[in-house]
């Protein structure tokens, strides 16, 4: 079990060092390069800037360099910590992703419990009261789920509130709360704003997993065992609990590898959509300004919690399944 | 061994049918046997012939859309008959029942145990489940069990999980976990079937030296005739979900007197017979369920067969002596009522 | 000695052959499968409706009633208008809407009169376009009857665009990314899935590894990136095709590890080994006797990932880093619909959105019922 968590470990710096090359190649890509997009953006505010100049900075930023010591340069910035700065908001790239990583992850964090919470009981229900009416209703919200691109439902949701309610559902915090310092309340505040926004985002999700999580279970309640625990006389609710539901969640544990980072990047559409504070409108800003060290940075981070969802449901896995924790 | 003068199980016309889309199967059809007090009744014949779901229509394990349609199946518990096809499946009184007082050992022991969990938690549950013992009381007791059933080194198999345990130490463990609760009737579902001919022979010895130490009743239900005859004292032999002739094992064996009996007995090989020669084989093929033929259903490939009588009405089950019973028109005109 | 089974289980399956199960037994894979399809109402009437959008895919032109680029600044945001098909009589017309500048808010708020008719015809005579890009024509199936009237059967954007003519485009545009999104996905994934399969070693390590790689990327974030790079200069053609390559990049993995999968297994069997013995060439060994085996899994899988090749396609439009305006697709048209304040006033701006859940749920359930008929063996 350490040994399989060690090995998983030890692959992460390096698919992290895969991840950055490539996005470095990706950053690099569009015609010009940082420098021209400062330039422009400080000629647009009336400071010239003279050829020296330019040629001094292009020197600090190793832009003289060829490309290859140019994403060395990143490289090592980045082991240090050190992000860049933003063309746009003229602050340091890391401070800027900070502010909004914990709520990424929050939003994300949120959405894959409301999705559990939900899918597994739905799915339970499903199999075990197949062909109910509660059964048909719920494959069809399924295949709705599954059909509405989550962004529309975040506009439908947003503007029935808006036109029947009068309310705005955007952001995450009301205002009275925006800027106070963290507190018991604050946080009260942020999961009544939450959960909305994370149930739009994990809806699809949702209505996949209780597919999965139905059709596994109806599987599981076909196999011998289930007579067996049932010639033993136990009582019917606790022995489905109890063998077949614990055996159908080994496949859905195996979905969090792909599930979680599915959060990660779905909740960039979401967050534009709904205005909230988030790493992903921040990458879009700078993918369309083109301030590429801060679409880079952002990158990273998404890569770095995809890899770190993909590790936690291998070792959630391996927890719940003894055959794969003793590589039977 | 003394045969007690009231049975432990009773079954009377017992019918179970499946409803399906493509129509209504009729598996069980009208089955009457007894089992008595500490004795073996061996149930043969071929796939389909409705033996295991008998056997599950005893437990109430039958699932939908399978349903009893009619019968009794009278289980006399401690003296007291009840009528298990009148309990409900999910209540208390049956559940009470399964495991404590008529057990099963399931057909396939590769999959009978959860994978994920160890098999002795799955023993202990079923202990712990129908007698007032703790956790390590009945660790203790699933110990002594493994060792009862054979199982070396039991201390540490306890922990292990069934994929981890060859395909004859699975077999005893399910048995020792059948016999956890010390049932007074076993039901034993082709318990040899999925496990090869060596370990299938002691497995067999096992159950017969159990039987004897737990004074336990086993119904054993097999398509292998070999195994019935170092068994059984008693067989049931079923065709269709009909029963077409039942009686002690040496009169079945050396004394058939159904036409369907003397064609399963013919199709053995036996040390006596020339060695090339092909093995006679029942004529015709099994009838597919939704398509069972009127009147007997064994005269389409019957060899004896009287038209006009077989082909048109069922033969009741007949009694030829106190435990002794053929249906079959070749011995008594007596027909089921249609 | 043991005794033998008194009966195998062939004896079972041995069951007397009926006429119908005669017709099973000599028909072929692709009626099998037809038969199993035909049996699914909801995808039976799924198919239906593709077939329809398909149709809309083909000519968008003869389907809008107008050039879908026309502005008019005095009709924006013009509420959907009904279709009335009788007035005594057959005489289709649709009432014309009216507009007034509120004193207030200076919006124009618009009011159907129901007295001013505009009359309607299908078939009729309209703004010329070209047929496959080949013959002059300028029927469409519904346009007014004086060319020179404008009318708005979903409304009107906020440049006074027509949304219906509009729609009929972006489906052309979005239903066709997801065709060809695809269909380059099967390539690859059957190409790189089969040499992964076929040849096992060292191949089959990096191909496994690629697509673990490709697989735990984070798809939204590198897609945008990706479409940002895109060079601003480029032809809505060549953006439509670069999107749709950057969409398939990801999309072949699942196919590609199926693919595999399946040639590993078949790789072992009988027929293979056969047919390697008649001394079949290696390529007619992978096209004539493995890739038919599971051709019908294939295309079922497919079915199931157009849907979410049109959702990625569409919510990159949306987010402006897809399909760029003056193409039109679902996302794109979306895109109007981004601002809370313009959707209170003008709701019929999310009718491309409702398109998009119709096509996508459409897709599913054929899907799903080309998945379950594809296995026409099982039960």
């Amino acid at each position: 079990m350490t040994r399989y968590i060690v090995q998983r470990l030890l692959l992460l710096p390096f698919l992290l060092l895969v991840y950055s090359f490539v996005i470095f190649v990706i950053i690099q890509a569009p015609p010009g390069d940082f420098l021209t997009a400062y330039v422009a953006t400080l000629s647009a505010s009336g400071t010239s800037v003279s050829a020296e100049q330019i040629e001094a900075l292009r020197h600090t930023y190793g832009l003289d360099q060829p490309f290859v010591v140019q994403y060395l340069y990143w490289l090592r910035n980045l082991l240090a910590g050190n992000f860049g700065v933003s063309l746009e908001y003229h602050r340091p790239n890391a401070e800027l992703i900070e502010e909004q990583l914990g709520l990424t992850v929050a939003l994300a964090v949120m959405s894959f419990v409301l999705t559990w919470l939900i899918a597994v009981p739905a799915g339970i229900y499903s199999a075990t009261h197949r062909r109910s009416v509660l059964d048909h209703l719920l494959t069809v919200i399924n295949y709705i789920g599954v059909a509405t691109p989550n962004f529309m439902l975040a506009l439908i949701l947003m503007w029935i509130a808006f036109a029947y309610f009068g309310i705005s559902v955007t952001g995450l915090f009301s205002p009275e709360y925006a800027d106070a310092p963290w507190s018991l309340a604050k946080l009260g505040d942020l999961l009544a704003h939450l959960w909305l926004p994370a149930l739009i985002l994990g809806i699809a999700g949702t209505a996949r997993l209780t597919r999965i999580m139905r059709a596994n279970l109806l599987d599981e309640l076909n196999k011998p065992y289930v007579v067996t625990a049932r010639a033993k006389g136990l009582r019917e609710w606790r022995l489905v609990l109890r063998y077949p539901v614990r055996l159908a969640l080994n496949p859905l544990v195996s979905t969090i590898g792909w599930y979680l980072p599915q959060l990660f990047s779905g909740s960039l559409i979401v967050a534009t959509v709904m205005n909230l504070p988030n790493i992903g409108p921040l990458l879009l800003r700078a993918l369309v300004n083109q301030d590429m060290y801060l679409a880079g940075g952002i990158l990273l981070i998404y890569s770095f919690l995809t890899i770190v969802g993909t590790l936690l449901s291998d070792i959630a896995l391996a927890m719940m399944d003894p055959r794969i924790r003793m590589g039977a | 061994m003394t045969i007690d003068a009231e049975p432990l199980l009773r079954v009377r016309d017992l019918r179970v049918s499946f409803q399906l889309d493509e129509g209504t199967v009729r598996a069980v059809d009208g089955v009457s046997f007894d089992v008595f007090p500490r004795q073996v009744v061996g149930i043969v014949g071929e796939s389909g012939c409705g033996k295991s779901v008998t056997m599950r229509a005893v437990l109430q394990l039958i699932d939908p859309p399978g349903r009893i349609t009619g019968g009794e199946i009278t289980y006399r518990q401690n003296g007291r008959p009840i009528d298990l096809a009148r309990v409900s499946p999910r209540s208390r009184q049956m559940r009470d029942l399964r495991g404590a007082e008529v057990a099963l050992i399931p057909q396939e022991p590769m999959a009978a145990f959860s994978p994920v969990h160890t098999v002795g938690a799955q023993i202990i549950e079923a202990i712990m489940l129908h007698e007032r013992l703790g956790r390590g009381e009945a660790r203790a007791r699933t110990v002594e069990l493994f060792r009862d059933v054979g199982i070396s080194m039991a201390e540490q198999r306890v922990d292990a999980y069934s994929w981890q345990l060859s395909g004859g130490l699975r077999q005893r463990a399910m048995i020792a976990m059948a016999l956890s609760c010390r049932p007074r009737l076993l039901i034993a579902d082709e318990p040899t079937t999925a496990i090869d001919v060596t370990t299938q022979a002691q497995i067999l010895a096992l159950l017969r030296e159990l039987q004897q130490k737990y004074d336990t009743a086993i119904i054993f239900i097999t398509h292998d005739l070999g195994v019935i005859a170092q068994m059984a004292n008693y067989v049931v032999v079923m065709y269709l979900g009909r029963v077409m002739e039942e009686g002690p094992v040496d009169e079945i064996f050396h004394a058939p007197k159904h036409p369907y009996t003397r064609a399963l007995l013919r199709s053995i090989p036996s040390l006596q017979t020339e060695t090339r020669a092909a093995l006679p084989v029942i004529a015709g093929t099994l009838p597919h369920p939704f398509n069972r033929p009127p009147g007997c259903p064994f005269h389409p490939r019957c060899e004896d067969i009287r038209r006009g009588y077989c082909d048109v009405a069922v033969p009741a089950l007949h009694a030829l002596g106190p435990r002794r019973a053929v249906s079959c028109f070749l011995h008594s005109d007596a027909a089921e009522p249609a | 000695m043991r005794a033998p089974s008194i009966a195998s289980d062939a004896t079972v399956s041995d069951v007397q052959v009926t006429a119908a199960e005669e017709r099973i037994a000599v028909a072929s894979n692709w009626q099998l499968v037809w038969w199993r399809f035909r049996k699914h109402h909801l995808a039976l009437f799924s198919a239906g409706l593709l077939i329809c959008l398909y149709c809309v895919v083909i000519c968008p032109a003869f389907f809008a009633t107008q050039d879908p680029q026309r502005t008019d600044a005095r009709q924006a945001f013009i509420p959907v208008q009904t279709l009335h098909l009788f007035d005594g009589g057959w005489n289709p017309w649709i009432p014309a809407t009216v507009g007034k500048r509120n004193p207030v808010t200076l919006r124009m708020e618009w009011t159907t009169d129901p007295q001013r008719k505009i009359r309607v015809s299908f078939f009729t005579r309209g703004e010329p376009y070209r047929l496959f890009g080949l013959f002059d024509a300028n029927i469409h199936l519904l346009g007014a009857t004086d060319p020179t009237q404008r009318i708005f059967l979903l409304g009107s954007d906020r440049l006074g665009r027509d949304q219906w003519s509009r729609i009929m485009y972006g489906t052309q545009t979005s239903m066709t990314v997801g065709l060809v999104a695809v269909t380059l996905s099967v390539i690859f994934g059957v190409v790189l899935g089969g040499i992964s399969g076929y040849f096992g070693g060292f191949i089959d390590l990096v191909i496994q590894r690629l697509i673990e790689l490709l697989q735990s990327v984070p798809t939204i974030p590198i897609w945008l990136a990706l479409s940002a790079a895109l060079p601003r200069d480029w032809t809505p053609i060549q953006v439509f095709f670069a999107i749709t390559v950057i969409l398939s990049l990801v999309g072949w993995t699942t196919l590609g590890r199926e693919v595999r999968g399946r040639f590993l297994a078949l790789r072992e069997e009988d027929f293979v080994l056969a047919a390697r013995l008649a001394g079949a060439r290696r390529m007619r060994i992978i096209l004539r006797h493995m890739v038919p085996t599971f051709l019908s899994h294939i295309i079922a899988t497919s079915s199931l990932a157009i849907p979410v090749m049109i959702i990625n396609e569409t919510s990159l439009s949306f987010l402006g880093l897809g399909i760029r305006p003056p193409a039109i697709s679902w996302g794109v048209l979306l895109q109007e619909a981004q601002n809370i304040q313009t959707l209170a006033l003008a709701p019929w701006l999310l009718i491309p959105g409702l398109v998009v859940i119709v096509a996508v749920l459409a897709f599913n359930l054929v899907g799903d019922g080309l998945r379950d008929a594809s296995d026409p063996y099982s039960h």
